[in-house]
């Protein structure tokens, strides 16, 4: 399985759950984990996601959630998870 | 499964405290270029090094892409060619220079090191053609960077190379005067230069090495000095651990990134460089981490031992993190790459004899510092001949990368632009040294490096 982090970072406000599930939804990416919380009005969510069947390249998906992002206001980030991993698993 | 804590703190250092790949490197060995025919060889170096760096900054850029952490430079590094074009029947190498300088251009990187000669005991004739060649070359080019080693602890120090190389920088300076005397920035002089080092422009590929290899050097203080806002306050053995720490992960990361570009180039992986490099950026700076260690300004009493303990658990942290560790690996100390330190030495707090003393323990030497513009050759080759020692005596390597500004004194200063920032030009020790670098010939290399 190729797993990818998605964290989501701005002022909070309705529909930002639904835009980036309905991004992922359309490029078949699948959700394993989203973690989500709100301290002061700032909204904060991670996702760890499965990109096995995505049908868009990394590149692509990048710049759509990009994209998706600037349209909310917010911060959109997209990872191979293997980054993580490095720097916190021995 | 990664909690979502470690992904804040990961993310948070790369977008709050500027944490990235410093370097790729690409070292590519030259060596099976030779050519009697100069224009030949420079056919020659040009296929292989844009063959070989075809795909170098476009898998780095993905890399960074999908990763989410900046590769900011991609570089290459060659074969020195003192050593490489050694059977060229030529005058001079400043067409080889500028070969390299295509090539850089046309893969985009955006330095290539490796116009370099070791003659730390002796010189060969190609040594002395590529020497004499310098000034020039440095001039006509722009992303060529040159290094000269001049001694090692196994061999002591050739101080007609010193001699020699204290006139090189001036006369580099001197070609470059319009430009604030760039070339001297891509010019380094070397006690104990390493084969495997990365980064500019000290970097070339050592005789030893594979026929192409990806060496990698991470970067980070702006994380390191986020880690120590935490423990303020707090004793040695905290302060040692936190860096240590933090330097483990920061070169995990650079380790999962040298990995995946040796996969993607089908080029085997040489070495991590450990180094903790500074940008002129604010929240980049070796300086302020040393001010949040509790000095007021790098240059106080305290700053020799405070990037002593710096350099070391850099080190102790970088080496269990990734399965090879080489280059130069520790703190650099560059003035001009460091607003801290610039700030540090335009206040007075910081002089040139204090930042010899702190090159004992850090991992290079005197770099990127502007000197007045009369600083006689003699003066600069005992400059050169200082730190050399320090090097020879301490088995590490030292180097000096002096920029003599033509025309300008101290209270002036020089701007480089871009990463290499720009310096107030400090003050050198007016006394001369030129008997003493007139004598020539060798130091003997000393006692302790008899260890067969």
């Amino acid at each position: 399985m190729k797993k990818a982090v998605i964290t989501v970072l701005g002022q909070d406000r309705v529909g930002i759950i639904a835009k980036v599930c309905t991004f992922l939804y359309e490029a078949n990416v699948n959700i394993l984990d989203i973690s989500q919380t709100i301290v002061g009005g700032y909204f904060s969510m991670t996702m760890v996601v499965d990109i096995t069947d995505m049908k868009k390249s990394f590149d692509e998906a990048v710049d759509g959630l990009t994209a998706v992002g600037e349209e909310l206001g917010l911060k959109i980030k997209m990872q191979h998870t293997e980054i993580f991993d490095a720097m916190h698993r021995i | 499964m990664i909690t979502k804590n470690e992904i804040l703190e990961t993310n948070q250092m790369i977008d709050d405290a500027n944490l990235d790949v410093r370097t790729i490197t690409m070292g590519i060995s030259l060596l099976d270029c030779a050519d009697a025919d100069v224009d030949r060889f420079n056919e020659k170096i040009y296929q292989k090094i844009t063959t070989y760096a075809k795909d170098l900054v476009k898998v780095g850029d993905e890399l960074a892409r999908e990763f989410g952490v900046p590769v900011v430079n991609k570089r290459i590094s060659v074969t020195p060619i003192a050593i490489a074009a050694a059977g060229c029947k030529t005058d001079s190498y400043v067409s080889i220079a500028q070969t390299l300088d295509r090539a850089a251009k046309a893969v985009g990187v955006n330095f290539i090191g490796g116009f370099s000669a070791l003659v730390q005991k002796g010189y060969t004739e190609s040594d002395r053609k590529l020497i004499a060649s310098i000034p020039e070359a440095l001039a006509v080019t722009d992303f060529v960077c040159s290094s000269v080693n001049i001694g090692t602890s196994r061999n002591g120090i050739n101080m007609d190379a010193v001699k020699e190389m204290g006139e090189v920088i001036h006369k580099t300076a001197e070609l470059t005067k319009d430009r604030e005397c760039i070339g001297c920035a891509k010019l380094v002089v070397f006690c104990n230069a390493v084969e495997d080092n990365p980064f500019m422009a000290g970097a070339f590929h050592g005789v030893g090495e594979a026929d192409c290899a990806i060496n990698v050097g991470v970067s980070g203080p702006g994380v390191v000095k986020k880690a120590l806002e935490e423990v303020r306050g707090a004793d040695f053995e905290t302060l040692c651990e936190t860096v240590k720490r933090t330097a483990f992960k920061i070169t995990r990361v650079g380790q999962m990134v040298a990995r995946e570009a040796s996969k993607r180039l089908q080029v085997p992986f040489g070495i991590i460089d450990l180094s903790l490099a500074p940008t002129p950026a604010v929240g980049d700076s070796i300086a302020e981490i040393f001010q949040e260690m509790g000095l007021a300004e790098p240059g106080a009493p305290g700053t020799t031992a405070a990037l002593a303990l710096l350099n070391d658990n850099v080190k102790k942290g970088g080496v269990m993190a990734s399965s090879y560790v080489g280059g130069l690996s520790g703190a650099f100390i560059p003035v001009s790459e460091d607003h801290g330190m610039i700030e540090a030495a335009e206040k007075g707090a910081l002089t040139l004899e204090k930042l010899e003393a702190m090159t004992c323990v850090c991992s290079v030497g005197l770099d990127m510092i502007a000197v007045p513009g009369d600083t006689s050759p003699a003066t600069l080759s005992g400059i050169i001949a200082d730190e050399a020692a320090i090097g020879m005596v301490n088995q590490k390597t030292t180097a000096v990368r002096l920029i003599p500004v033509i025309g300008r004194g101290v209270g002036e200063s020089v701007e480089f632009g871009g990463l290499l920032g720009y310096a107030p030009i400090m003050a050198v020790n007016p006394y001369s040294c030129d008997a003493f670098i007139a004598r020539g010939g060798r130091i003997p290399a000393p006692i302790h490096s008899f260890k067969n």
